[in-house]
């Protein structure tokens, strides 16, 4: 009874957290927008007895994920949001490496500092992060002012409200995410492995390649994923930093929501996003429980 | 043993060693690792460095690994200086510590790691690391990750692994640290057997000073960055040249005094030479001096014929079945050599194999403490020491008793335990005799 108790708590908090909220939005999805507080119908009615709730059932239907197919700004947007998160992913994954590489090769006594460093930036408020970078950004902006001080540029840059900037911001953001796991992988790294390579004939470079990247596998693997997930419905970043052009799922979704709406076709494109997400929270997953049975040995 | 006696190289002028040291120092920062060491290793050697942590042994392997430069000096292998030569240049190959095996690759990939940065074609790649996987008998593992197979595999697969490119030289740092006793054992044979087989030039690196004396062809004994003693095991075992090397390997019992010559060529402490060469029958006491004698002696004849000898405290004569069982021991002592004079209360020292130059010095003699016979009656030896049992340490096979002697000097005697506990004749504080032949110990300087 203990053990069931103690294996409960988290089931519990997963259907009350995660399932519960999950079934009610995919119901929404299945209802219709209407005039009304909520805003879709039908409502579930249990006191209309076992018909009500037939009829209830009766009204659901696919209409809305339909609607997502006819018009052609939703499978745009999820592309662009894909796009985005890849290519945010990449440049994270370039800037990343490089700097857990050199925290994880640095003096012992200094890594505490360099981590909290990285850590650093989560004491202050994300939005007031973000809101730096518009000041940063521009036209007006301390990068252009600097630019244009420094001789380099005679115009200003045009970079806030374009994608650069949500590449930026992205970036910016989700650096620590990709650092911390990156850097856990290659501190547990035995530095003999790396002289075992040179002593067997490895040039550095080489030794870098075949055996430093493929044993931070799995930090890459977390970290691009840590980033990866969250940039794909990200919505903060690319509403203050992108333009008009900036097409982003978490945009489209959040229009629909409170612009339109139109709650159930929100819903909709919050299902879908839950699905393209599945496979890549999969894959992570399977990665953790790889590493966790690595290490297990 | 037969085999390793012939094998000498560094005794025969007309070979030229493989590994040179000449005059290398390596310092990080104000620590000196290395002082100023020259040191030649021949072909085909198993050479131990052995010494306790901290002494540069890993520093002067590591050198020859390429992995740290020389502050000042060279180092030349097959005759080329090394000091700019990277890691991966070298024909020198090395078997981590930690093993170092490369934990996302099979064993086959690890030890076909070296082949595949060379120019060798795949078949051949291939046709080596079959001989290497049967060499260490791991042909069932070669698809296996290293964590999916034991301590003892690993061990295997590193040493595969580095000897797979055919190195002039292997490198062996404390190769077998994380194994078990028993499995040391059987591999230190097992590393014995492959250099024999393949005929490569191994140093190895350990603390283990019973490891070094079962590998290795020589053992060089360090300390604070300079090489002690390098010799064959026996002879570092049986006549260490400082009482460092005496101490660091084994169990020693260091005993100061000042040596003279010896004035006889008679043995001291046995009556009749001659009796004693055929066994000894009758022990009637020899005429003693009486005082006026010993006046004399003291006063008039110590400077011509030296001190007089105090004959130690007589028994009465063994019975026959003492006599019986002490022939077998019968020793007598060699001519020569010098008298180790180390406390008043005791009778002096016999060391037949003493250095007679050395006559006058203040010098430390080093006993093994198996050397040394522990017995109730006095002894028909050379030595006899008369003490009373201390201690006693019960370690199986052979018992070590801790005697002190008159005046209080603690002395170590080991004994195999040829009978059972339970009929060990010889008790907590038991007065004993502690004997040893004239040649068992030696005299060392410092």
């Amino acid at each position: 009874m203990r053990r069931f108790s103690l294996i409960a708590v988290p089931y519990i908090w997963l259907l009350a957290l995660f399932l519960i909220p999950f079934l009610i939005v995919l119901k929404i999805s299945l209802s219709d927008a209407a005039l009304a507080i909520p805003p879709y119908a039908p409502q579930l009615d249990f006191a209309g007895g076992w018909g009500a709730v037939k009829a209830f059932f009766a009204d659901l239907d696919f209409e809305n994920f339909e609607f997502l197919t006819t018009d052609d700004l939703y499978w745009k947007a999820y592309l662009s949001s894909l796009k985005i998160a890849l290519i945010s992913t990449g440049f994270t994954l370039l800037i990343g490496y490089p700097i857990a590489y050199s925290m994880a090769r640095a003096a012992p006594e200094w890594r505490p500092t360099l981590l909290m460093l990285v850590i650093l930036p989560f004491w202050t408020s994300f939005l007031i992060r973000v809101y730096a970078w518009m000041g940063i950004l521009s036209n007006e902006g301390l990068l252009n002012q600097f630019l244009l001080w420094s001789g380099l540029i005679s115009e200003p840059l045009t970079i806030l409200n374009t994608n650069t900037a949500v590449y930026i911001g992205i970036v910016y953001t989700y650096l620590p995410f990709m650092i911390l796991p990156i850097y856990s992988a290659l501190e547990k790294m035995d530095d003999s492995l790396l002289e075992a390579a040179e002593d067997l004939g490895c040039s550095r470079t080489s030794a870098f390649w075949l055996v430093t990247v493929p044993l931070s596998k799995t930090g890459i693997i977390a970290g691009c994923l840590l980033v990866f997930i969250p940039t794909l419905g990200e919505f903060v970043i690319p509403s203050l930093l992108g333009g008009s052009q900036t097409l982003m799922i978490g945009k489209v979704l959040w229009e629909e929501f409170f612009n339109n709406r139109d709650w159930p076709v929100a819903s909709a494109v919050a299902i879908i996003l839950l699905l393209i997400l599945i496979i890549p929270i999969i894959l992570f997953q399977r990665n953790e429980q790889k590493q966790r049975e690595a290490e297990g040995q | 043993m037969a085999q390793e006696t012939l094998f000498e190289p560094w005794n025969d002028p007309n070979e030229s060693p493989l590994i040179q040291f000449k005059n290398v120092t390596k310092k990080f920062g104000d620590f000196t690792a290395i002082d100023d060491l020259t040191q030649d290793i021949y072909a085909k050697e198993f050479f131990a460095l052995l010494g306790p942590s901290g002494c540069g042994k890993t520093t002067m392997m590591r050198m020859l690994g390429g992995f740290e430069t020389p502050t000042s000096g060279t180092i030349q292998i097959a005759g080329q200086d090394m000091n700019n030569v990277p890691p991966n240049k070298r024909a020198v190959n090395m078997m981590f510590q930690s093993y170092a095996l490369f934990p996302h690759l099979s064993i086959y990939e690890n030890i076909a790691f070296g082949l595949r940065r060379t120019d060798m074609a795949k078949g051949a790649i291939d046709a080596r690391v079959n001989e290497m996987l049967k060499l260490t008998r791991l042909e069932k593992f070669a698809q296996r990750k290293p964590h999916q197979i034991s301590g003892g595999q690993r061990q295997r697969v590193a040493l595969a692994r580095s000897l797979a490119k055919a190195p002039k030289l292997l490198l062996l740092d404390e190769p077998l640290g994380a194994l078990d006793k028993k499995l040391r054992q059987d591999t230190q044979f097992e590393l014995m057997d492959i250099q024999e087989k393949t005929g490569t030039t191994f140093v190895i690196v350990t603390h283990d000073q019973e490891e070094a004396m079962t590998v290795a062809s020589r053992v060089a004994v360090m300390d604070e960055g300079r090489i002690i003693q390098v010799a064959t095991p026996d002879v570092i075992y049986e006549a260490p040249n400082t009482t460092y090397v005496a101490d660091f390997i084994g169990d020693v019992n260091l005993i100061k005094g000042t040596v003279e010559l010896r004035v006889s060529s008679a043995p001291v402490n046995d009556p009749e030479p001659g009796a004693v060469a055929e066994n000894i029958v009758d022990e009637t006491p020899s005429p003693q001096p009486n005082k006026l004698g010993e006046w004399i002696h003291d006063k008039l004849l110590s400077p011509i014929i030296g001190e007089r000898i105090e004959p130690i405290k007589r028994l009465p004569p063994p019975s026959t079945a003492e006599l019986a069982a002490s022939q077998e021991k019968m020793q007598t002592a060699q001519d020569g050599g010098l008298l180790l004079n180390w406390s008043d209360k005791n009778p002096t020292i016999i060391v037949s194999n003493g250095d007679e130059t050395k006559d006058g010095a203040t010098l430390t003699f080093a006993i093994r403490p198996e050397k040394l016979n522990i017995s109730k009656t006095k002894p028909d030896a050379p030595n006899a020491l008369q003490g009373k049992v201390i201690d006693i340490a019960y370690l199986g096979n052979v018992s070590t008793y801790y005697v002190e002697l008159i005046g209080g000097q603690m002395i170590k005697a080991q004994m195999a335990n040829a009978r059972r506990l339970a009929r060990r004749d010889i008790t907590w504080e038991d007065d004993v005799w502690v004997s040893f032949t004239d040649t068992a110990g030696v005299l060392l300087e410092r």
